[in-house]
């Protein structure tokens, strides 16, 4: 997995792969930081300025970097314990966090999700158990946690207490990508089903119900969809990659 | 990528095998009384079937399948099959051996893309072993290879998650990906698109486990469910009747993985509509591979194993042709576009001195097998 990390003082280029983690200055010129790994899988990769820059591992550690502004003094500030299973997906609150709700959530292979509080220090806030089924894509947002499951749900928690608040039969086949537009609430998922749809994420602010309502469904043909991403922050626009695809397709509103 | 892949490649893709050569050999069989020597009778077929899974579910070959390790390229799994499809009296000119392989991966690949549930991808190779167990039913020795198989495959993938059956399955598509040779039994029965790929479809049962799309809940804080709602697509999906069995005995449901040719139905490949994939293709071939060591080690180990059977005497082997005439067969060996050409690994061809003395002693070694009757006549069982 490759992502540019986006911090306060710097843009890093960090490599998941067979060797690890590595870290990039990012014109790719310099490698300022290397940690090696036994066990190479997937390793899902996020940074944001609150949070900093994490990592998970396929033995369910989440690592966090403490990445100066400038050089290669970067260190493991952090190890997270609280996973037993491969980390699939990391993701931070891309909204306004209402009072006591955390601002990044990490998600495992079994099912299980972590809501951290980020800061001086990471400190969980509520861990969200397994009901028997992978979870490989996480978004949070306005204190809601989207996650995606692979037998095709996507499942909607408080982020402040992971309480289930609505359930989605969304997809019939394993949900790969979700993505959310920070500005309207939107989400789009991705599945191996052919399907993309998109949703709208609001809370009501009688009830202080948690709402989903369907917008829109996309059935790319005879494709397994594996990434799908919004092309703008309002959701206007999306694009999509399948298996075997050599074309990115983009969506947009008429 | 995940490190246990191998023995699920191998498998299917030997099940594959077995049902085209038993089809082919089938409709090129003459009745006994009626052939002359160098026909093909029933007898004859059941021998080439007997050998041929003699040897793949050989103990040690086994033994060396199952440890964890990286998939190789394509190229050193096709020699392992070159090796396999010989391994007994049948004989495959290129062109053959070519389309075979050609057919037995995409069947593969269409099984794994279509699979309901990544775990299905067991209930896959259970239905080509169940299959495979048909096919020397009258043979308990192999019989009993063929279940301590079975038992390791169970005892190796019963236990693991469903992640780590999607990254089993992602490696395994990996292995298969661009490849969009069109196979006319599938292009018939429309599952395969005039472009190569396959066809997904968007109705049927739903996987064990999922419910069929449609159905919004909304909770309040108290965990009372407060609302629902219903969305449409364009899908068409019902409940599953009932779960695959993953015990060595049982009905698997799932079809994929099931023999999909009868004598009736010959196969055929086109190898045109892959020009697109040209670019890629060449560079592999272009590249000097970094792997080709560890290759030749894989190689060496794996087929270091299998007991080939060299036909003895004045025996000579027979010829299976894949294609309905010989002409057919010359045609497509000279005509095969460059991108589609296997390069199967020729061992004994290898420079590197030192590599060399020790694939020599590795293939020396395959002639002092177990003490067995000397094969001396196409009719001896």
């Amino acid at each position: 997995q490759a992502a540019w990390c986006v911090l306060p003082s710097r843009v890093l280029l960090v490599l998941t792969s067979q060797k690890g983690i590595q870290m990039y200055e990012s014109d790719g010129s310099i490698m300022v930081y290397w940690h090696a790994l036994d066990v190479a899988e997937h390793l899902p990769v996020h940074a944001d300025a609150s949070s900093g820059l994490s990592a998970g591992t396929s033995s369910g550690l989440v690592l966090v970097f403490d990445i100066p502004p400038k050089g290669t003094n970067i260190t493991v500030s952090e190890v997270l314990e609280q996973h037993h299973d491969a980390i699939t997906d990391i993701a931070a609150e891309l909204g306004q966090a209402p009072d006591g709700a955390g601002d990044l959530v990490t998600a495992d292979d079994a099912g299980t999700l972590c809501i951290w509080s980020t800061g001086e220090e990471f400190t969980l806030l509520s861990k969200i158990p397994a009901f028997g089924c992978c979870c490989a894509s996480v978004k949070l947002w306005n204190g809601i946690v989207a996650a995606g499951y692979g037998n095709g749900q996507i499942r909607l928690y408080e982020a402040a207490t992971g309480l289930l608040r609505a359930e989605v039969n969304a997809h019939a086949r394993w949900i790969y990508a979700l993505d959310l537009a920070p500005q309207t609430g939107k989400l789009l998922s991705g599945a191996e089903d052919s399907f993309v749809h998109i949703w709208k994420l609001s809370r009501n602010p009688d009830t202080d119900n948690v709402e989903i309502e369907h917008c829109h469904a996309e059935c790319v043909t005879d494709t397994q969809v594996c990434g799908a991403r919004f092309c703008d922050p309002e959701g206007n626009s999306f694009a999509v990659t399948g298996y075997d695809l050599s074309e990115i397709y983009c969506y947009g509103r008429a | 990528m995940s490190a246990r892949t191998l023995p699920l490649l191998f498998l299917n893709l030997g099940g594959e095998m077995l049902y085209i050569l038993d089809q082919r050999l089938r409709a090129q069989s003459i009745p006994g009384e009626k052939a002359r020597k160098d026909e093909w009778t029933d007898v004859d077929r059941k021998r080439v079937m007997n050998d041929i899974i003699t040897t793949m579910f050989n103990k040690k070959f086994m033994e060396e399948l199952f440890k964890p390790q990286e998939l190789y390229s394509k190229k050193a799994l096709r020699t392992v099959y070159d090796r396999l499809a010989h391994a007994s009296i049948m004989r495959l000119n290129q062109a053959s051996m070519d389309k075979l392989y050609d057919l037995m991966t995409m069947a593969f690949k269409y099984q794994v893309l279509l699979c309901p549930r990544p775990k299905d991808i067991l209930l896959v190779t259970f239905n080509h072993l169940d299959a495979i167990k048909d096919f020397i039913r009258d043979s308990p020795g192999i019989l009993n290879q063929v279940d301590e198989t079975f038992r390791q495959l169970i005892e190796t993938y019963s236990c693991l998650s469903a992640g780590e059956f999607q990254l089993i399955r992602q490696t395994l598509l990996i292995f298969f990906q661009d490849m969009h040779i069109r196979v006319s039994i599938f292009l018939k029965d429309k599952v395969q698109n005039s472009n190569g790929r396959f066809v997904l479809p968007i109705s049927g049962p739903v996987p064990w486990g999922t419910e069929v799309p449609g159905l919004i809940r909304i909770f309040n804080h108290n965990g009372d469910e407060v609302k629902r709602t219903e969305f449409t697509t364009d899908g068409n999906y019902v409940t599953p009747q009932r779960e695959g069995s993953f015990d060595l005995y049982g009905d698997r449901v799932l079809k994929l993985g099931t023999n999909m040719y009868s004598v009736s139905r010959p196969v055929e490949t086109h190898m045109s509509g892959s020009s697109k994939n040209m670019a890629s293709h060449a560079k592999e071939n272009i590249v000097p591979n970094p792997l080709a060591k560890e290759e030749l080690n894989f190689l060496a180990r794996l087929l270091g194993g299998l007991e080939i059977k060299e036909p003895g005497g004045g025996e000579t082997g027979f010829r299976l042709n894949l294609f309905t005439t010989d002409e057919e067969e010359e045609h497509a060996a000279l005509t095969r576009p460059e991108e589609l050409s296997y390069k199967v690994i020729n061992i004994e061809a290898t420079q590197e001195p030192g590599r060399r003395a020790e694939l020599s002693r590795i293939l020396g070694e395959l002639e002092v097998a177990d003490p067995r009757p000397a094969s001396s006549g196409k009719g001896e069982d």
